[in-house]
């Protein structure tokens, strides 16, 4: 069923009696052409893009819980393309035009809004730092404006200009970046993969990866064995221990992200806006929380929450920067679980293992690649060519020190980035 | 309206506050609800999606129809509860997210629209024309949605935030913390008693109870007494325990002065850290409403807060009450009013076989089906069995039974446990470490059951910390029934039925997501927004739970419960924030010579946490370009002082002291001689590099190095890293001796004649060749002097113990001005440095190896060093990465900016024929145009190129020669002549 | 979160940072193969459970940590100096 304002009108007009599921519920067949594990945003783009783009139906995707109940549903909705390292530049550039079409391509409102981003600078050398990813932005075909504080002062009245620890030298705005409802963005893939004919199995989770003699064959799941002839793992969260189903050893270390939203306020922030000086970034959801965020707990954990240190962190660079927020409430914290990786950048590639693909370390960067990962992945398993888009993902880049793409400059310690 | 001879208000002090512009009295101790209900004002709010109004459901910090402005101006906080501000002379508030005055509300038109704006309605429209979103329809949607206001001012209240300490933390001050607090303190235990409400006694001073034959208030009052004997209960009211988190780490709110006038003396609220070593949970629990049609009229509220309202406030909410119970325990409020001389219309019970337990109308089996009364209940419809009939009532007291307040047994992850007999939720075993629920949130539901559930928690928590349990602590007679509850989550009719009332998420709400295969709690919630609102959820998640379970055929424990996210009621930003306004963020750190170069008019600038000047501008000098100008000619012709103390200085003894260093650098220190400096090149493990500077060897197991200003802490944690963890074998020790010394760079050709004027020995190029270092006598002082140049001049670091350093900046500065030189700031040093090729971490940005900044040789092959094996990897010593170059303007005029692209000349603009970038860049007044440093592609190999940069934000675009990054006296003979 | 410090005993997560699994102690030795230092450096075990893991005590006493710590419960189960760990080989 098509989803449009005439509809919403006519099922209102009705009772709202006539939708129906936005995905069927399927019980597993023995075997598929392809076995996605992992149902978060990554899995169902990557599910979405194989069927639309490459004509390829007979899928499945395996989900231990229910469809996006990972950092898809966690995360603080900042899309953008603003990276400065080949590799990353393409990438996300690559995603963002994904998401400009987002919203026909799936026929669901994800209510992605660009609203521009603005990331704040606080002495000369963080503005020429910001400035080279700027041009490397404009370079790559993005968009990127240099402010200095009056204009910044002119986007974003609310700083604290006078008095606050760390001045504000300006901003690198990003137009066309900016946020999406985040759940919305699963639910839209789901819907449209399910649609095209996937499998979207929930409550199944992956126990075992069949390989014989260096080829991929299936998986065991809790809902018995599946064949298939290539597997995809996009489990971030989980990455080391699905890997590790196939022998494989990650580069990759688990830490928590705390997230934070405020009780619903008229509106006040128009942008999202991080902080220089401090881990803070902060934008206003259309329902009117003030959404926001900082670094990891910076210790390994797989629970999902974190404490309070980091938490008033993030809350004290916010009162520094734009001392309004003091007087709104801390509604709810949570925390997701990052794939951080030795240089802060994903993995998009094959394995040692023939038809076991592999798509993991977003750290906390993974949000705004869903559509870009999902399809540069669909790209990888169709036609066992990475896309021109994702090609310097490699899993080995660590191991020769070829293509690393740490944009903090922060090195190898994977709680760093 | 008022009842006479009930509630702890003190009538004796009426206090008139405003409410929308008009004058309301109540009295001392009434909360905005209780006074406006007290004036028969029941409509306090509008809903969030329809608009509709409201009145208050709860009267606790639970409340999810009544938020309010409150204050005025920068100060005016939003989204507060009417249900828990209390009312002081003076305080005004408003009521929210409306527009025009709350009683004929424009934006009620979309209750008209319901139809159309059912549960994720948004997701499936809004999408044409794509470009209609960000212009139309998300700034239409964004002024609809919110609640109320914050205006863009900083507020000029101040709250703090405090760290506390205890043996056993009690959470919450009902009959089962009362009794756990008196148990742990006459055990011996230090203990903090958290109180949400302004009073300890919980839900003893709301239901009329008798404990030990005399009424609860009077226990409660004789307990308060004793706490206080046993001098070891610190009793924190309007507290409220926020969150658990690890380790007895808990977080509480405390709104210390929002019941008075603003005063400067005073923090409105508080944010404590409190470290427990056991802790009691005894929160209590919330009432459930029940979904019924039409269940949202101002007026129709929770059976225990019209109990609340009557014994704690002396207010009746209604004239004529209807009572819609699933329970026994919703008698009570029947058996209360009338007692207090309220009228009671009906008690309708859903169950049939009940009792009355007074003289009023019983109606059994019964469902409350429908409701009038569009600003206030007028009349209810209800059903019992085959018979419809209407009541005429203005106050519908409804219970649907009781949810223990799990909440903060959730917060480590747990998820809590279905109890299919009593009908509710209860919190997992062990939960979290250290934490014992008692009382009514672990599922007692009578008094003396919350009584022995508190002694025995106080008990448990005193074996925990190795105590006995004390003497002389009894449990006290009470009420033992915990009463009969049906369960009744909803009430099928016509109509809305609202579940979540704070987010008007209704039964048809959860059916649709159900439908449509939203059918995971989680997919539920995140689809119809129910519990995502203020309240959380706190009287709506169950219930909604329980329809989702019916609706999509499966249990409740199967469908389980979201997740129980702290805090546990919203929290202030401002006081969890406390003290990071403005400059609180972080720590300020200044020099010995701040105070110096501030009177000399020097604008400070930030380096990491320190301060440092960025120019000392002369009499006539309108820029900061023509301070630059003349520091750096100064310092090429003359003499110039800088202070250099923030620079990172660690000292490493040890008679394995110069293999550490061996280790740590990746050239030789051992082999340095004593009495002599040495730059060196430190890389992380994973072969980039991290740091450089220089190491002075004073002695045979002597020597101090220095850091850059911003890697010193880095710095030091590594070499605490390698020595402790990697080569614990050598014997060495190492301590950061930043602060302890003031150092001052006095660089340029008369530099050692001014020194000579400073040092009690002087010195010359015999004695004090090109890398020395020594001790020496400063105006009798003990120092160190380091023959060390960052400009490539003769220069010197001499540095003194920190408490001469201002002394001696003042000494040497005006030495200097005498000699026709002076001080210099951060831009000349820059622009010094730059002239040299010297690099900072504008060019070591973490991403550079050792070859890429062309110092390949001082990778040592005769040794292991950190760093050097992943140095090798391929990938990092390919030729063509981006290796430091210098740049010039191919006409003298050029400008070169940093953070500009570099191209080929006639390549286009694009990233895949990017070849660099530049990192620094200075006008030389020395050389008279402007140079600066980057990183090209191929790097040296392609000196002599003309190449272009391309500034895309500042709009630049300059055609510039590749040259060596030794833009000034290549060969280093001003340094060492 | 509290860290038991052998020397100052247990004390705050505040006061300290964190670094990473244990095994940065293992360091390889200069000549080992490559695939040895692309383990250390970069590969993880990254259990969902007990580790060990290290911290330093940077506002405390300046020890370096072997912490024995569950990434799942974040229960933490003990602590010795990274000196004494690896003396005691």
């Amino acid at each position: 069923m098509r989803y449009s304002g005439w509809q919403v009108l006519a099922q209102g007009i009705m009772g709202n009696r006539g939708w129906r599921p936005a995905w069927r519920d399927p019980a597993p067949k023995d075997a598929y052409d392809i076995v996605i594990i992992g149902g978060g945003g990554h899995g169902l783009a990557t599910a979405f893009y194989l069927a639309q783009e490459h004509g390829l139906t007979n899928i499945a995707v395996l989900e231990k819980g229910y469809l996006g109940g990972g950092n898809i549903g966690r995360n603080t909705t900042i899309v953008r393309a603003n990276y400065g390292l080949p590799g990353n530049s393409e990438f996300y550039s690559h995603s963002l035009k994904l998401w400009e079409g987002m919203e026909q391509a799936l026929n669901y409102n994800v209510m992605h809004s660009q609203r521009g981003i603005i990331n704040l600078f606080h002495s000369d050398g963080q503005r020429d730092a910001y400035a080279r990813r700027g041009n490397a932005m404009i370079n790559q075909g993005d968009d990127a404006i240099l402010l200095d504080r009056e204009g910044c002062r002119k986007l974003l009245p609310y700083l604290d200009y006078e008095q606050t620890r760390f001045p504000i030298y300006g901003g690198l705005y990003h137009p066309r970046g900016g946020t999406a409802r985040h759940d919305a963005v699963a639910w839209g893939y789901a819907r449209a993969a399910d649609q095209r004919g996937v499998d979207l199995i929930q409550n199944c989770e992956v126990t075992g990866i069949d390989i014989e003699g260096g080829v991929v064959k299936g998986v065991q799941t809790s809902r018995g064995a599946i064949r298939a002839k290539k597997v995809a793992i996009v489990v971030a969260g989980r990455s080391s221990q699905v890997a590790a189903m196939a022998g494989m050893r990650l580069p990759i270390e688990s830490h928590v992200l705390q997230a934070f939203v405020t009780e619903g306020l008229k509106p006040c922030i128009d942008h999202v806006v991080t902080y220089g000086m401090g881990h803070f970034y902060i934008s206003q959801s259309d329902k009117g929380g003030l959404v926001f965020g900082g670094d990891l707990d910076f210790y390994p954990s797989y629970a999902a929450r974190g404490n309070l240190p980091m938490a008033e962190h993030v809350v004290e660079a916010g009162m520094t920067l734009m001392p309004m927020i003091g007087k709104a409430r801390m509604l709810r914290s949570w925390g997701g679980i990052m794939d951080m990786s030795p240089d802060g950048s994903p993995i998009i590639d094959k394995t040692h293992v023939e038809g076991l693909y592999l798509n993991c370390g977003w750290c906390y960067g993974g949000f705004k690649a869903v559509p870009g990962s999902g399809h540069t992945f669909a790209h990888l398993i169709a036609t066992d060519r990475p896309h021109e888009a994702a090609a310097r993902y490699r899993l080995d880049r660590f191991a020769t020190g070829r293509g690393l793409m740490d944009e903090e400059g922060t090195g190898s310690q994977h709680n760093l980035h | 309206m008022r009842v006479d001879g009930r509630g702890l208000i003190d009538r004796s002090q009426p206090v008139t506050f405003k409410f929308d512009g008009r004058s309301v009295t109540g009295y001392k101790g009434d909360t905005v609800a209780s006074a406006l209900l007290g004036k028969g004002v029941r409509l306090m709010a509008r809903s969030f999606k329809y608009h509709r109004p409201r009145g208050v459901l709860t009267a606790g910090s639970e409340e999810p129809n009544a938020l309010l402005e409150v204050g005025q101006g920068a100060a005016m906080t939003p989204n507060t509860r009417a249900t828990v501000q209390e009312i002081y002379s003076g305080l005004t508030v408003q009521s929210q997210n409306r527009i025009g005055p709350l009683d004929r509300d424009l934006l009620s038109i979309n209750d008209a629209l319901w139809p159309f704006l059912s549960a994720g309605f948004y997701y499936k429209t809004f999408m044409w024309p794509r470009a209609f979103w960000e212009k139309l329809y998300e700034p239409v949607i964004r002024r609809a949605a919110g609640l109320g206001r914050i205006t863009r001012d900083a507020s000029p209240e101040r709250h703090e935030k405090a760290f506390a300490f205890c043996d056993v933390l009690v959470i919450g001050g009902g009959p089962a913390g009362l009794m756990a607090a008196l148990t742990a303190a006459k055990g011996g235990a230090d203990v903090i008693l958290a109180e949400e409400t302004p009073e300890l006694g919980g839900r003893l001073l709301s239901d009329g109870q008798e404990i030990d034959g005399t009424p609860a208030a009077y226990w409660v009052e004789d307990i308060v007494k004793e706490l206080q004997a046993t001098g070891r209960v610190r009793v924190m009211t309007r507290t409220t325990v926020t969150g658990a988190y690890d380790d007895g780490s808990y977080g509480a709110l405390e709104r210390v002065a929002r019941h008075v006038a603003p005063a400067d003396d005073l923090p409105p609220e508080c944010f404590w850290r409190i470290r427990a070593r056991q802790a009691v949970l005894a929160a209590g629990a919330h009432e459930r409403p029940i979904a019924f049609p039409m269940n949202d009229r101002p007026g129709i509220m929770l059976a225990g807060a019209v109990r609340t309202y009557l014994n704690r406030y002396g207010v009746s909410p209604g004239r004529n009450v209807t009572i819609f119970a699933t329970n026994d325990d919703a008698h009570r409020t029947a058996v209360e009013l009338m007692d207090a001389g309220v009228k009671v219309a009906a008690v309708i019970d859903s169950r049939t076989g009940v009792t009355a337990k007074g003289d009023y109308r019983l109606i059994e089996g019964g469902q409350v089906i429908g409701t009038k009364g569009r600003q206030g209940l007028r009349q209810i419809t209800y059903r019992a069995g085959s018979r419809t009939d209407t009541l005429i009532t203005d106050c519908l007291a409804m219970s649907g039974g009781w949810n223990p307040a799990v909440h903060l047994t959730c917060h480590l992850g747990a998820r809590p446990v279905w109890d299919a007999d009593a009908k509710m939720f209860l919190p997992a075993p062990g939960a979290v470490p250290g934490l014992t629920p008692a009382g009514s949130c672990n599922g007692a539901m009578s008094t003396a059951a919350c009584l022995s559930e508190g002694l025995e928690a106080g008990k448990a928590a005193l074996a925990a910390l190795g105590r006995p349990a004390p003497q002389g602590v009894s449990l006290p007679e009470a009420e033992d029934d915990p009463g009969r509850t049906q369960a009744l989550w909803y009430v099928e009719g016509k109509g809305r039925a609202w579940l979540d009332f704070a987010n008007d998420v209704t039964t048809k709400d959860v059916k649709l997501a159900a439908a449509e295969g939203y059918a995971s709690v989680e997919h539920m919630k995140r689809y119809t927004t129910q519990g995502m609102a203020p309240d959380q959820g706190k009287s709506s998640n169950i219930n909604a739970l329980a329809l989702l379970a019916d609706s999509t055929g499966r249990g409740i424990p199967e469908t389980g419960t979201t997740t129980y996210r702290p805090p546990f009621i919203p929290v202030t930003m401002g006081a969890m924030g406390a003290f990071a306004e403005g400059h609180g963020f972080a720590p300020e750190r200044r020099t010995t010579s701040d105070a110096a170069a501030r009177g000399r008019g020097a604008p400070m600038i930030e380096a990491g946490l320190w301060f440092r000047p960025s120019y000392f501008p002369a009499p006539g000098e309108t820029t900061w370009r023509e301070a630059c100008d003349r520091e750096v000619a100064m310092v090429r012709n003359a003499v110039g002082v800088v202070d250099v103390s923030t620079l990172g200085k660690i000292d490493i003894q040890g008679p394995d002291a110069g293999a550490f260093l061996d280790f740590v650098y990746t050239n030789m220190f051992s082999t340095l001689k004593v009495g002599r400096a040495r730059y060196g090149l430190m890389l992380r493990e994973d072969g980039h590099v991290m740091d450089d500077g220089t190491t002075a060897r004073l002695g045979d197991h002597h020597y101090v190095m220095t850091t850059t200003t911003a890697a010193a802490g880095q710095v030091m944690a590594h070499l605490e890293f390698v020595a402790q963890g990697l080569r614990p074998d050598l014997d060495v020790r190492i301590i950061s001796a930043t602060e302890q010394w003031a150092q001052f760079s006095v660089a340029g050709p008369l530099s050692r004649e001014l020194l000579n004027g400073v040092l009690d020995q002087p010195i010359d190029d015999e004695s004090f060749p090109f890398m020395a270092c020594g001790a020496v006598k400063v105006h009798g002082v003990t120092g160190r002097l380091f023959r060390i140049s960052f400009s490539g001049e003769h220069a010197y670091e001499i540095a003194v113990p920190a408490r001469y350093g201002d002394a001696l900046y003042r000494d040497l500065v005006a030495r200097a001005e005498a000699l026709g030189g002076g001080a210099y700031g951060m831009e000349a040093l820059n622009v010094l440095r730059i002239e040299k090729g010297f690099i900072t971490h504008s060019e070591i940005h973490g991403r550079v190896t050792a070859h890429d900044i062309g110092m390949q040789r001082m990778l040592s092959q005769k040794k292991d060093f950190v760093g050097k094996a992943a140095a090798a990897r391929p990938g990092l010593l390919e030729p063509g990465r981006e290796r430091l170059v210098g740049l010039r303007p191919v006409e003298a005029e050029g400008r070169l900016t940093a953070g500009a692209r570099l191209f080929k000349e006639g390549d286009p603009h694009k990233r895949v024929l990017d070849q660099g970038y530049v990192t620094s860049v200075g006008y030389s007044p020395t050389l008279g145009h402007m140079i600066g440093l980057g990183f090209l592609r191929h790097g040296p190999e392609c000196e002599g190129q003309e190449i272009v940069m391309v500034d895309h934000l500042r709009k630049v675009k300059t055609r510039v020669q590749v040259v060596n990054p030794v833009f000034f006296d290549p060969d280093g003979g001003r340094a060492r002549g | 979160m509290l860290i038991p410090c052998p020397l100052c005993g247990a004390r705050d997560s505040r006061e300290f940072t964190p670094k990473g699994h244990a095994s940065y102690l293992d360091r390889p030795a200069e000549d080992a193969p490559p695939q040895a230092w692309n383990d250390y450096l970069h590969l993880r075990e990254n259990p969902a459970g007990d580790t060990r893991e290290l911290w330093f005590h940077g506002a405390g006493c300046g020890a370096w940590l072997v912490v024995e710590r569950n990434t799942v419960s974040h229960a933490v189960t003990g602590a010795r100096l990274a000196r004494e760990v690896r003396d005691a080989g």
